[in-house]
């Protein structure tokens, strides 16, 4: 996907921008609540430029039609939303900053925004202090559930250990050890954390069959890391479990292919690398190589088809080159939660973040990947779990698929056993089960 | 009667199983005797009753042959027919098991009837059908897909197996194949009950260096109760464990060897433009990303255009990306940084402007979904050991340093315009009183540099990434390598290169952990830092009267 900005989107941009300002300064905030006709705001809060915009820009032109989509059959509450997009750069700070501008400045109803956990991470304090809502789009670590967030990406049980499960099994090919290999940073870091404790503990892996290695991002020399595979593979037993983000895969799968390290003896299983990674490469030698998400492209679902449809129109209208104009898993979850928005708005009939909230628990919708379901406590969601291999041809072909939605487990059941989130009538977050008592994290000192 | 039946084929089965090796290929296409056996085999497959002990039979079974009739069974498509079956073809008929279309008494081919089902394989066969077919693919046509199932089966621990690799072992005729196949059936056979059987496998796998058996041969070794055969095992241990030390020395001293060479192709230009010239070219690392987007823009051209060709592209794309790259050097020189010439702070900020410049207009114009593949001659390696590939595209890397360093050493030390340049950079008024008009010589040395810059980034697309943020990965290796080496010393330079690949190379392993890649750059950097403190001037640093009167002034 390209980030083709032209000169005519800019101006948009800032032609939003401003009467987004305008509007801000005109209206005092009460009377544009209770405005009747005037348009809805909301923040699209994706990084354009900078290391992730490899990953973010697409993210930004499925949410934006999804917005037109809710505006072509008449917006919500007979009002048009409208989309304030802001480049946070992929530099941490500023997501922060815009996102303050968004709530305070812009008053959004909602932010469709983030990728990387540190963005996340960044943002969060502002949403909580002003009261924002925030739809998360993209896969991650777990171990946060914040009032003020929908996590619509996989949690860990809904993609890391039912990967580590099936390359176990027969079919998986049996393996019995594993390499972690990522990207120096958090989600990397606690995911493997986590699965070092699956491993090792549910799974009875001896300590001496994993093996841990991390790279920084930008990293682009993975000779000796390869070597260190092979080795560690050499008996066929063997899988990756590959959490390396952003542009580092590519070094990584073309030293891959070149040093002869074939899907069929050491597979590599990928959590952050998907259709849109995969399309600049030269897939012929990387056939057979896994990935683990809640989609793929290649799904054969009317929902599915229709979807794909609709946004190759989008990328010929707006000058994406067909090559490019690909669906992934981060890109389906934010198309479905900006419907999910608009759904829970219509129901509460407000956008009042509490209401909205309120509405949003249990809400179900129809989703490229079948139905779809916030969880009726903890801002999460259920959603089916596949696992894809590649195929020839740049897409994943579906090896291995989760009977019905999976439930989400914000805090992992391997690390914190009886650890559990709840924000629904009365809840207070994150609680330990202690002797069958809620003990709420927020009032313990 | 159907007891009957049923004890005829279990002993026809037997004696397939028995005689395996026997059975030609395409047995069931010939009349001959061999022929009934399948009918047989099928017979027993198509009822419920003896399917599961027909399917276990099969398993020894060394003969491909029977690979048609296995799938038919697996994929739903075996029918009966009169007293035996037919297999349900692609184009709706049924045909026997040696393909020939079944006809009906008027002589026209034969359709299932209305509602008729095929025979049913049981759930519980499933994955014992499935793994009788993988086994029979060490028969296929396809080599790598022989040795894959081969080596399958080798670390299967299955000692039915046996028979089936030593068949497939004594038709293969592929080098390669062959060896993978001996490993396997090694493997297999340190499982044998005969402590014999297990020397001469453990005598194989040691003379076949077979790292993928070294786990296996540990494990066996701890339970082996014969003394011979302990003692033959640990010498195959040891042959193996030293061959893979050799191994793993021979692969650190290539990865040294090629990230100095990247290093080197990386650093050449800034040699030149730095080294030569003395300019503090900041924008070093977006001359190499116009080279590697000349590279992807001529690949995309074929791509559209000449689609036949594609792996051409790369033969015109190499001399572009120098010509692309020096061009907008020329054009940097003559509208910026000649005006800069002499103000080292200036040029430094003013080019490290240029480089954002040029890094945010790529994001602008391509986008970040950019990779250029290589040509199909560069996938792969070349296997030097046993296990070790050196990767064509690496190879050529190293070449390609060698060769752009050779032909700027000879520009300079031989021709004309390279003495010119000497002069100029040596004394330049002394050069201009002789007649030589230092602007262009200026001009045409810096579109040099940051046209071997454009080379090298064609390169380090092959084996990297091509997107916006890619110069600012190169920049600090880039002037590491040029300040190490020795400003203004060509030889400096490659020096500089191959101690900081090795370095880094062998630090990597040498630290291991969890973050060895990182720690071993931070090492290389203290090295070079402390380096500095002790030789400021660097490995070779210029000497002469106009060297010693810069560092003065200065």
């Amino acid at each position: 996907m390209s980030v083709r900005v032209t000169r005519r989107d800019f101006l948009k941009g800032t032609a939003a921008v401003g009467a987004g300002l305008a509007a801000g300064v005109g209206f005092p905030a009460v009377i544009r609540a209770q405005g009747g006709k005037e348009a809805i705001k909301v923040g699209v809060l994706h990084s354009l430029s900078g290391t992730m915009a490899i990953s973010e820009a697409p993210i930004k032109e499925i949410v934006l039609m999804a917005i037109e989509e809710i505006n072509k059959t008449g917006g919500v509450l007979g009002r048009k939303v409208e989309p304030v997009v802001e480049d946070p750069a992929s530099n941490w700070d500023l997501f922060a900053e815009k996102s303050k501008k968004l709530l305070l400045q812009d008053k959004v109803a909602a932010v469709f925004g983030c990728w990387t956990s540190v963005s996340r991470k960044s943002v969060l304090p502002v949403f909580e202090k002003y009261n924002g809502l925030l739809f998360y789009p993209v896969q991650y670590e777990g171990e946060e559930c914040s009032k003020n967030v929908i996590y619509t990406g996989a949690t860990i049980n809904q993609q890391a250990t039912p990967a580590i499960d099936y390359l176990m099994s027969p079919e998986g090919g049996g393996k019995t050890k594993f390499y972690l290999l990522g990207s120096d940073y958090v989600y990397p870091r606690t995911t493997n954390k986590i699965l070092r404790l699956y491993l090792t503990k549910v799974k009875k892996v001896p300590e001496s069959d994993i093996a841990e290695e991390y790279t920084p991002f930008h990293h682009q020399d993975y000779q000796t890391i390869v070597g260190k595979i092979k080795s560690f593979g050499a008996a066929g037993d063997a899988a990756v479990i590959n959490t390396i983000n952003g542009d580092s895969n590519v070094p990584f799968f073309k030293e891959l292919a070149n040093q002869g390290l074939t899907a069929d003896r050491t597979p590599t299983m990928s959590f952050s690398f998907a259709e849109v990674e995969l399309q600049t490469l030269d897939v012929k030698p990387l056939v057979g190589h896994l990935a683990s998400w809640n989609y793929f492209m290649s799904l054969r679902t009317p929902e599915n088809l229709r979807w794909v449809k609709a946004y190759k129109a989008w990328c010929a209208k707006h000058g994406t080159p067909d090559k490019q104009c690909v669906t992934d898993d981060p890109m389906m979850h934010a198309y479905v939660h900006v419907h999910l928005w608009a759904k829970a708005v219509a129901k509460a009939e407000s956008t009042d973040v509490d209401a909205v909230l309120r509405a949003l628990e249990g809400l179900e919708i129809d989703s490229p990947v079948g139905k779809y379901k916030v969880d009726p406590k903890n801002h999460h969601t259920w959603k089916p779990v596949y696992l894809g291999k590649i195929r020839p041809d740049g897409q994943f072909e579906v090896v291995w698929k989760s009977k019905g939605w999976v439930h989400p487990e914000p805090w992992s059941s391997v690390t914190y056993p009886s650890r559990e989130c709840d924000w629904s009538n009365g809840g207070k977050g994150t609680y330990d089960l202690v002797e069958g008592k809620h003990v709420w994290l927020s009032e313990r000192k | 009667m159907a007891l009957r039946t049923e004890v005829v084929s279990l002993v026809a089965v037997a004696l397939l199983v028995s005689t395996g090796g026997l059975v030609p290929r395409g047995a069931a296409a010939a009349p001959g005797a061999a022929g009934p056996d399948f009918e047989a085999i099928a017979g027993q497959l198509a009822a419920p009753a003896t399917q599961t002990t027909a399917i276990a039979a099969l398993g020894g079974l060394t003969d491909p042959a029977v690979e048609p009739l296995l799938r038919a069974l697996k994929d739903g498509a075996l029918y009966r027919w009169n007293t035996g079956v037919a297999v349900l073809g692609d184009d709706g008929a049924l045909r026997d098991l040696a393909g020939r279309p079944v006809l009906d008494s008027r002589g026209q081919p034969v359709v299932p009837r209305e509602g008729q089902e095929a025979i049913a394989l049981e759930q519980a066969s499933f994955g014992r059908v499935q793994a009788i077919l993988e086994r029979l693919q060490v028969f296929t046509g396809d080599p790598e897909a022989r040795r894959s199932a081969a080596f399958k089966l080798g670390s299967s621990h299955d000692l039915t197996a046996v028979p089936v690799l030593a068949r497939a072992l004594e038709q293969e005729r592929d080098a390669r194949t062959r060896t993978v196949l001996e490993e396997a059936l090694a493997k297999l056979r340190l499982l044998a009950p005969v402590a014999a059987t297990r020397a001469d496998a453990a005598r194989a796998l040691g003379r076949l260096r077979s790292e993928s058996a070294l786990a296996e041969l540990r494990a066996v070794l701890e339970r082996e109760a014969d003394r011979a055969t302990r003692q033959t095992m640990q010498v195959a241990v040891q042959s193996i464990d030293s061959f893979v030390f050799l191994r793993s020395v021979v692969g650190y001293l290539f990865n040294g060897l090629s990230l100095g060479a990247v290093l080197l192709i990386m650093s050449l230009g800034l040699a030149v433009t730095f080294g030569l010239m003395g300019i503090i070219n900041m924008a070093h690392g977006e001359m190499l990303m116009v080279g590697s987007y000349t590279a992807w823009v001529v690949q995309e051209l074929f791509a559209t255009h000449f689609a036949a060709h594609l792996d051409y592209y790369f033969v015109i794309a190499l001399p572009l990306s120098f010509l692309t790259a020096g061009l907008v050097g020329l054009a940097l020189e003559l509208g910026i940084i000649r005006f800069l010439y002499g103000r080292p702070l200036e040029t430094l900020i003013v080019t490290w402007g240029i480089g954002m410049i040029f890094s945010q207009s790529a994001r602008l114009y391509f986008g970040d979904q950019t990779s250029v593949n290589p040509p199909t001659w560069f996938r792969g390696g070349v296997e030097v050991l046993r296990g070790l590939i050196f990767p064509w595209s690496r190879i050529f890397i190293v070449i390609l340093a060698l060769g752009a360093l050779a032909a700027l050493y000879l520009l300079l030390r031989y021709t004309y315009a390279g003495l010119r340049v000497q002069a100029v950079m040596q004394n330049r008024s002394m050069a201009a009183c002789l007649g030589i008009s230092t602007r262009r010589i200026d001009a045409l040395t810096f579109a040099l540099g940051t046209g071997l810059a454009g080379i090298g980034g064609c390169a380090l697309a092959l084996i990297g990434t091509v997107d916006p943020e890619v110069g600012k990965t190169y920049i600090v290796d880039a002037f590491m390598v040029v300040v190490l080496g020795g400003v203004g010393k060509l030889v400096g330079a490659v020096v500089a290169s191959l101690g900081i690949g090795l370095a880094n190379k062998l630090l990597e392993p040498a630290i291991g952990g969890t973050a060895g890649a990182i720690y071993a750059k931070v090492a290389v950097l203290a090295i070079v830092i402390w380096f500095l403190q002790w030789k400021p001037t660097g490995l070779f640093p210029s000497r002469g009267r106009a060297a010693t009167e810069a560092a003065e002034a200065g």
